[in-house]
């Protein structure tokens, strides 16, 4: 009995020595990141990877102690891609977490129906939505991970204007992430010297794309179709493409940068091409290159963790994180002010979506170098360049 | 006498609502607490005309989040596209709203029971795919942004201004629905639910009456509509969607059917519901889902009456 | 016949099957409750993610398939037993209510088991295109047309041949008196939904090999079959199928000859069209409405 009171005790005691040690580590309380993410609804797709991400290296940087000798907190809320949603959990974030920096927003329209806010607030937001109008022009507070949709399309139409390719067909959804491709793929089209010959939508839950695609089909002289969009409409959009036997060269836009596509479209993704971060094909990059290090840091322990496949959208959320984490070290304190001039004078900040170089006038900070051409190869992602 | 009783407890209700809103601030620490309660006061406004079309017309409508969505947008596009003044862009828009309900009106509710709610749901969606797809004017998909609210040179901004502009707008929509249902035309509306044939033979024009709920409906969502649209300063074609619609159905018999503070009710606790169950996490959805069933089974008229019914019991 | 044109008609029939499967499970709910059941697609999503599910634990397609339709039929009754009966007496639009907390409900548990992935189911039988008239068809279009022909055609043996088939048709005609002449009402409850479950898995598993699985995979295509259910006249079983088939191809005309970008609203169009005309829907019964 004595020898038990004894224990539990010393226990007891170990307990509080610890939490004391720790609290005298701390000192301070911790630093509070914010995060609103399509967790849920139809871009749950992009933002599930992203809000998993967010906690597996939160609690990796707080096993290695923090930052700034405080704990990193981060605070999620699910949007289920609805920009009100997103307003008022950004409201929430900043009047009631009180969250020092944002590192939010799956989509561009959770994302613009912030800004307004951030602007008003003054408190930092690291988008990981796509679009170009996020950065241009240029917003005091707000930042962004992705390369943008223009920067997609560009790689393409650079890859097609070199093997001679002018008649192209557009196939994408009808939602934010697809439309704002398809407007860039547009807006480009004639400094590429590009025709587009035929332009195809599906709706965002469409289970059948052949009557799309058999009109592209029956399009005289396509000579390459490209494909808008992310999630199970572009595995079907594959599948049925295959299916039509149509041999046109197929080009994806960096929504399909994961290995749920391939696997979903069951091998008729082979030979397909699409522009992605350098972090899908990791392994293969030159030992030399510096994106390969961290890129197979990612994606070892995101594996590792959930068991399941990476994507470049949870990668969006790596860079977004570590960005802010990088800005609050050089700015020595989570002043707002302070860590929003950290993240613009960001310089060659190596992440798994390539070399991030900010300044006044570009919040993003990449370039086209660190966007990788990829084919679709016996089931896998295959650096094409 | 039984009347003058009801009256009085109506406009009992309606000081009851005005002090709740008056005094609320009291209780609401920060800006997001005043933008979750703006949020309930649209959602509110809507749901007590949706009220007025389910709960006393007896007629469904599983689209009335597109005419929300016509009214943000009217206002979004003629104030942000074409330089209209804010008020001008909101009459236009209720006008045209209410145009457009009334055209519709009558061949839609010739329809009975769910053939009108498909035929409801049919125009919601209309609406929204045509939001969503004419991107040069709406911006698609990815929503646009809204200017300000100005009225005669003042700009309407902040949480708070617009907590007690919605608070009017929401006294306002109540008043004029109780005054709906106590007029004879609202009469008939309870006589409508009833028994339509019943109200016909005793020379009540149903049509009439039901053209007139569903226009009053439309107005009030339209209206709601073009305030989220200047208090956000941005909307998306998520507000049409059909999924709203049914969020707005929803409030109302969660709340209660046939109860004009039972439909506010119901905005209220569903509108802060899902600010609640973030503390689920992974679970939301479960968590709500639960809710629902849950409360429907034990209150199957609804929150509000299913409440009152228990107090009423217990007083006694 | 160009070939594009039997290309769309492949793809409407398709859709038109698996829109008729769910609308044949609309049916069934609404005759014996008159509820609409919002949770309707959720049992599609639930078919295909169920078998998923199983092929995960190394089960054979055709067991898991079998298993996942049945899994689904029980969800149905517990969906009933759970949530529908102790809410007995309370308004149809009360009752919708609880089908769109289930249907929230069903996709929460499957997305905290499963995750927010999406899944492929392999084909039953191959993956070749097989040339039709200069058209591409799937081995597994044919498994979805001929199935639900079989579906159909068993469920139409089943209620005007089985005693309990005749019992749920009496009990939608007239509740009270099929009380009465002693039929089990709250078991005719019952075995709907089980049924309904079914019908609603059969067509998620029919269409997982062609389209994928994800937890939200049931919203649009509940949506399309409630369309279909009341485009064909609510409750009405032939009705429920034309409606599916009319509604599928239509969708797939109008995104190959109309607009691709407005081919829903087309539907939708379309749809409010026929209501107003034929405020019955396609095969409505000229309705007595009791006083």
């Amino acid at each position: 009995m004595a020898k038990f009171t004894l224990r539990t005790t010393a226990f007891a005691l170990a307990v509080m020595a610890l939490g004391i040690s720790d609290a005298a580590a701390q000192g301070q309380p911790p630093i509070k990141i914010g995060s609103f993410l399509a967790v849920t609804g139809p871009a749950s797709f992009l933002g599930d990877p992203e809000a998993k991400t967010l906690r597996l290296f939160v609690d990796e940087v707080n096993a290695r102690g923090g930052v700034l000798n405080r704990k990193i907190e981060v605070v999620i809320y699910d949007t289920a891609g609805d920009a009100k949603q997103a307003a008022t959990f950004a409201k929430r974030l900043i009047e009631e977490d009180k969250v020092d920096v944002l590192v939010a927003g799956t989509t561009t329209g959770e994302t613009m129906a912030v800004v307004p806010l951030v602007e008003q607030a003054n408190i930092p937001f690291i988008s990981l939505a796509g679009a170009a109008v996020i950065v241009e022009p240029v917003k005091k507070w707000v930042f962004k991970t992705p390369h943008t949709d223009r920067m997609a399309v560009e790689k393409v139409y650079t890859e097609l204007k070199a093997k001679g390719m002018s008649k192209v067909a557009i196939i994408g959804g009808s939602g934010g992430f697809d439309q704002s491709c398809r407007a860039q793929a547009k807006d480009l089209a004639k400094s590429y010297g590009i025709d587009l010959v035929a332009d195809e939508t599906y709706g965002p839950q469409d289970t059948d794309m052949t009557p799309q695609l058999t009109k592209i089909k029956n399009t005289a002289g396509v000579q390459a179709v490209f494909g808008c969009g992310f999630g199970a409409a572009t595995s079907i959009t594959a599948k049925n493409y295959k299916q039509l036997g149509m041999t046109q060269a197929f080009y994806f836009n960096h929504g399909v940068g994961s290995q749920q596509f391939i696997d979903g479209a069951g091998g008729a993704a082979e030979g397909m091409r699409l522009p992605a971060a350098a972090l899908l094909v990791a392994e293969q990059l030159k030992s030399d290159d510096p994106q390969r290090a961290v890129g197979l840091a990612y994606t070892q322990a995101y594996r590792a963790k959930y068991n399941e496949p990476i994507s470049t959208f949870g990668g969006h959320a790596y860079d977004g994180f570590f960005l802010a984490i990088d800005a609050i070290k050089r700015a020595g304190s989570t002043d707002k002010a302070k860590v929003r001039d950290a993240l613009e004078q960001t310089k060659n900040f190596i992440g798994v979506d390539g070399i991030f170089n900010m300044s006044p006038t570009d919040h993003m900070g990449l370039d086209l170098k660190s966007f990788k051409m990829v084919e679709v190869k016996g089931g896998k992602f295959v650096l094409a360049e | 006498m039984r009347l003058r009783g009801l009256m009085q407890a109506r406009t009992g209700g309606l000081l009851a609502l005005a002090l709740v809103i008056a005094v609320l601030p009291l209780a609401l620490p920060n800006n997001f607490y005043y933008q979750v309660a703006v949020l309930v006061g649209l959602n509110a406004i809507v749901c007590v005309g949706l009220n007025l079309l389910i709960g006393y017309a007896g007629q469904i409508s599983l689209g009335h989040a597109g005419f929300f969505g016509l009214g943000a947008y009217a206002s979004a596009v003629l104030t942000a596209k074409f330089g209209w003044p804010a008020p001008l862009a909101l009459v236009a828009g209720a006008t045209g709203v209410a145009l457009l309900a009334f055209v519709l009106a009558r061949p839609i509710l010739r329809l009975k029971g769910h053939y009108l709610a498909m035929a409801t749901l049919g125009m919601g969606i209309i609406i929204s795919i045509v939001i969503n797809q004419e991107i040069p004017l709406t911006g698609g998909p990815d929503g646009m942004p809204v200017p300000g609210f100005a009225l005669f040179g003042l700009r309407l901004t902040g949480d708070r201004t617009w907590y007690w502009i919605v608070g009017g707008l929401l006294l306002l929509s109540v008043w004029l629905s109780l005054n709906l249902i106590e007029s004879p035309v609202g009469r008939a509306f309870r006589a409508l639910h009833g028994s339509e044939v019943a109200a016909e033979t005793v020379g009540i024009d149903t049509a009439r009456f039901k053209v007139l709920a569903f226009v009053v409906s439309a107005v009030f969502a339209a209206v709601a509509g073009s305030a989220f649209a200047h208090f956000a300063g941005f909307v998306t074609p998520v507000e049409a969607q059909f999924l709203r619609s049914i969020e707005f159905v929803t409030m109302v018999v969660f709340g209660g059917m046939a109860s004009v503070f039972g439909a506010v009710v119901g905005a209220a606790v569903l509108t802060a519901l899902p600010q609640i169950l973030t503390a689920f996490h992974d679970y939301e959805m479960i968590a709500l889902g639960v809710v629902l069933i849950g409360t429907m089974i034990l209150m199957p008229r609804g929150m509000l009456p299913s409440l009152a019914a228990l107090t009423r019991r217990w007083m006694r | 016949m160009s070939s594009q044109f039997v290309q769309f008609l492949i793809a409407g029939i398709n859709a038109g099957a698996i829109y008729a499967l769910i609308a044949l499970g609309f049916a069934i709910i609404y005759n014996a409750s008159h509820v609409i059941n919002f949770a309707q697609g959720e049992f599609v999503m639930l078919g295909g993610m169920m078998t998923v599910f199983l092929l995960a634990l190394g089960m054979p397609l055709p067991i898991a398939v079998l298993l996942a339709i049945a899994a689904t039929a029980v969800a149905g009754m517990v969906l009933e037993k759970l949530a529908i009966e102790p809410a007995r007496g309370a308004s149809v639009v009360t009752l919708i209510i609880i089908t769109i907390g289930a249907s929230i409900l069903l996709r929460g548990l499957v997305q905290v088991a499963m995750g927010r992935n999406f899944h492929r189911v392999p084909p039953f039988t191959g993956d070749d295109p097989i040339p039709v008239l200069g058209a591409a068809l799937l081995p597994q279009n044919l498994w979805v047309c001929g199935v639900t022909v079989l579906a159909v055609l068993a469920l139409r043996w089943f209620f005007t041949r089985t005693m309990w088939g005749k019992a749920i048709l009496a009990t939608s005609h007239n509740r009270l008196a099929a009380e009465l002449v002693g039929i089990n009402v709250r078991l005719v409850m019952l075995v709907s939904f089980g049924l309904s479950g079914a019908l609603g898995a059969l067509a998620g598993v029919l269409i997982a090999p062609i389209t994928l699985t994800h937890a939200n995979v049931g919203i649009m295509l509940g949506l399309k079959g409630f369309c279909a259910a009341i485009l064909g006249g609510l409750g009405n079983f032939p009705g429920a199928v034309a409606g599916g088939l009319v509604l599928g191809l239509a969708e797939a005309m109008a995104a190959g000859y109309l607009s691709s970008q407005y081919k829903d609203a087309v539907a939708f169009v379309l749809i409010l069209a026929v209501l107003f005309f034929l405020p019955g829907g396609l095969m409505g019964r000229g309705s007595t409405e009791r006083v």
